[in-house]
């Protein structure tokens, strides 16, 4: 029996009702309140902080999935080549910026809400997306592009219709990782009032409330959770289709 | 009819391939044979452009490859490459239509012309069209590789070592494939590859390269009876010469009336099965059977007189 067919169902109902029926769980956060506030984050509704938190995620990764294919796409073509050492630099200090700096950078010029938040994300994601790509579009088998060569195909037919799909495993691996790492970074982007689930967290903090940082926590990571399964089981099926 | 007219390719000053002319009579296969670093891949890669050549030109019915862009020309060129080279993200069906595909022809017609070619390769099209390449053997993978090629009725064929990476007897029941099929369909077909056997056993005309040259282009048979330098004797292997020459005779061409004692040999056997056959058995005969009938019989006598130039 797989342990995935019981957990995955098991996890999608605990964190359907941590959204939607918070006071379900009152007795289980009740020790870590303090001696008479309260045990339950009520303040917002739960499930609309988790939509927009996942929508500034979407949002992010969509965007940092677009650049950073196609920066990987031109810089795999003979004429990119050259920038290749460029761009991966590029990438990689927007990696080794602290999100928490861009945030605190980015709100003079954005202002309060959700636009820091996005730019610090779209940042982070970059690089994984980038250097993922790059590998699955330089290691591609030889003898299927020179077949590919061979039968016909143009340039732009190559890309499309072998290059990217051949790729593709490979590259979602690395939308996989940034997705993860936007998960959990995005709660950060509460302190410049972007409306995510470090709210919940963030107000636990503020007043010595271990039961709303638990709450906003196990919420973030149940979500980063089932993601991640979801996705390594697409990659798992496009890499199986392909006897990789 | 295909004609290689002194095609030459400089890499880096030093030419890979020298001036080379030939002619492919439509029809036929042509097997160009070479050790490693002969210049025969590279010339097979000029006629479809893979390679633009350094000087010279190839035409194809008359017409030049050159007045099209590369790619279209390809369309028209069947390709096979060692190793398949199939798209593993497609399922068979769709490898074989691929260039049908790239030419829009309609749906129903490219549904027809895989079935057709995967029944033609002895693979039940119900069973194999939604499979993928993954989940084929190597000798059947191969076979959807000359499928593809064989798609859209190309002018021509371009094979690169296609069997190179099946073993032995998968190899040899390729190349018998290869020679039925091509007889139905009448394809024009050149074949680069470093085994002498092989170019023996499949061409019509075979092409020795050394050293970017050309250095003999002729029928089996002329090949192994008048080697035209020192380097074609040697590929051909001096030692076994009478026995090439033999397996390139059919025993209908030596059958004689006249009783014979032992197992028959089919009339489709070369004169090299004969041999074996009598040596093995220690006869200095062996009838010959022709649908079930005899058909008369080969002595060692007749074989003796055909395995060389003594005649």
């Amino acid at each position: 029996m797989k342990v995935g067919t019981v957990l995955r169902p098991a996890l999608v109902a605990l964190l359907l009702a941590l959204i939607l029926r918070p006071e379900w769980f009152t007795p289980v956060f009740a020790p870590l309140a303090p001696e008479g506030g309260p045990v339950i984050y009520e303040r917002t509704s739960l499930l609309s902080l988790s939509l927009s938190h996942l929508g500034i995620v979407a949002a992010a990764s969509a965007a940092a999935t677009v650049v950073a294919v196609t920066l990987a796409i031109l810089v795999t073509r003979p004429a990119g080549a050259a920038f290749r050492p460029l761009s991966r630099s590029i990438a990689n200090m927007g990696q080794t910026f602290p999100p928490v700096a861009v945030l605190a950078l980015a709100v003079p010029v954005l202002g309060f809400g959700a636009g820091p938040t996005l730019v610090a994300l779209f940042l982070y994601g970059l690089l994984p997306i980038f250097e993922n790509a790059i590998a699955g579009l330089t290691t591609l088998p030889p003898a299927t592009m020179e077949a590919a060569r061979g039968i016909g195909l143009s340039r732009w037919q190559r890309l499309i219709r072998v290059e990217l799909p051949l790729a593709l495993p490979v590259t979602l691996t690395g939308i996989r990782l940034s997705v993860i790492i936007a998960l959990g970074t995005a709660t950060i982007g509460s302190t410049v009032a972007a409306r995510t689930l470090g709210e919940v967290i963030i107000a636990g903090l503020l007043t010595n409330n271990t039961a709303f940082v638990l709450q906003g926590g196990l919420i973030v990571g149940l979500f980063a959770m089932l993601i991640y399964d979801a996705m390594v089981q697409i990659e798992l099926r496009l890499a199986r289709r392909m006897g990789l | 009819m295909i004609e290689i007219d002194r095609i030459t390719k400089v890499y880096d000053g030093a030419k890979a391939v020298d001036a080379v002319s030939m002619t492919v009579e439509t029809g036929t296969i042509t097997v160009i044979v070479g050790t490693s670093g002969s210049g025969k891949t590279t010339l097979l890669r000029m006629i479809n452009r893979l390679e633009e050549p350094t000087s010279g030109e190839v035409r194809i019915n008359g017409e030049s490859t050159l007045s099209v862009k590369p790619h279209i020309l390809r369309r028209r060129i069947g390709y096979v490459i060692q190793g398949h080279g199939l798209f593993p993200h497609h399922t068979v069906a769709r490898n074989i239509g691929a260039v049908p595909r790239l030419l829009n022809w309609p749906r129903e017609k490219i549904e027809a012309r895989v079935d057709e070619l995967l029944t033609l390769f002895s693979m039940d099209p119900a069973q194999f069209r939604d499979r993928y390449p993954a989940e084929l053997s190597g000798g059947q993978q191969q076979r959807v590789g000359v499928a593809r090629a064989l798609a859209s009725r190309p002018d021509l064929l371009l094979m690169d070592e296609p069997f190179g990476a099946l073993d032995p007897i998968i190899r040899a029941r390729a190349q018998d494939d290869l020679r039925h099929i091509q007889q139905r369909l009448g394809s024009t077909i050149l074949l680069v590859t470093h085994d002498m056997e092989e170019a023996i056993r499949l061409g019509d005309r075979v092409a020795v390269m050394d050293g970017g040259r050309l250095v003999q282009h002729a029928t089996p048979a002329e090949l192994i009876a008048r080697p035209a330098s020192a380097f074609v004797a040697d590929m051909v292997g001096n030692v076994e010469r009478p026995l090439r020459l033999l397996s390139l005779i059919p025993v209908s061409e030596a059958v004689e009336d006249g009783p014979a004692e032992g197992e028959p040999l089919p009339a489709g056997s070369s004169l090299r099965d004969a041999l074996s056959a009598c040596l093995w058995t220690g006869r200095t005969a062996v009838p010959i059977h022709r649908d079930g009938t005899s058909a008369g019989r080969v002595t060692l006598d007749a074989i003796r007189a055909r395995a060389g130039l003594h005649e």
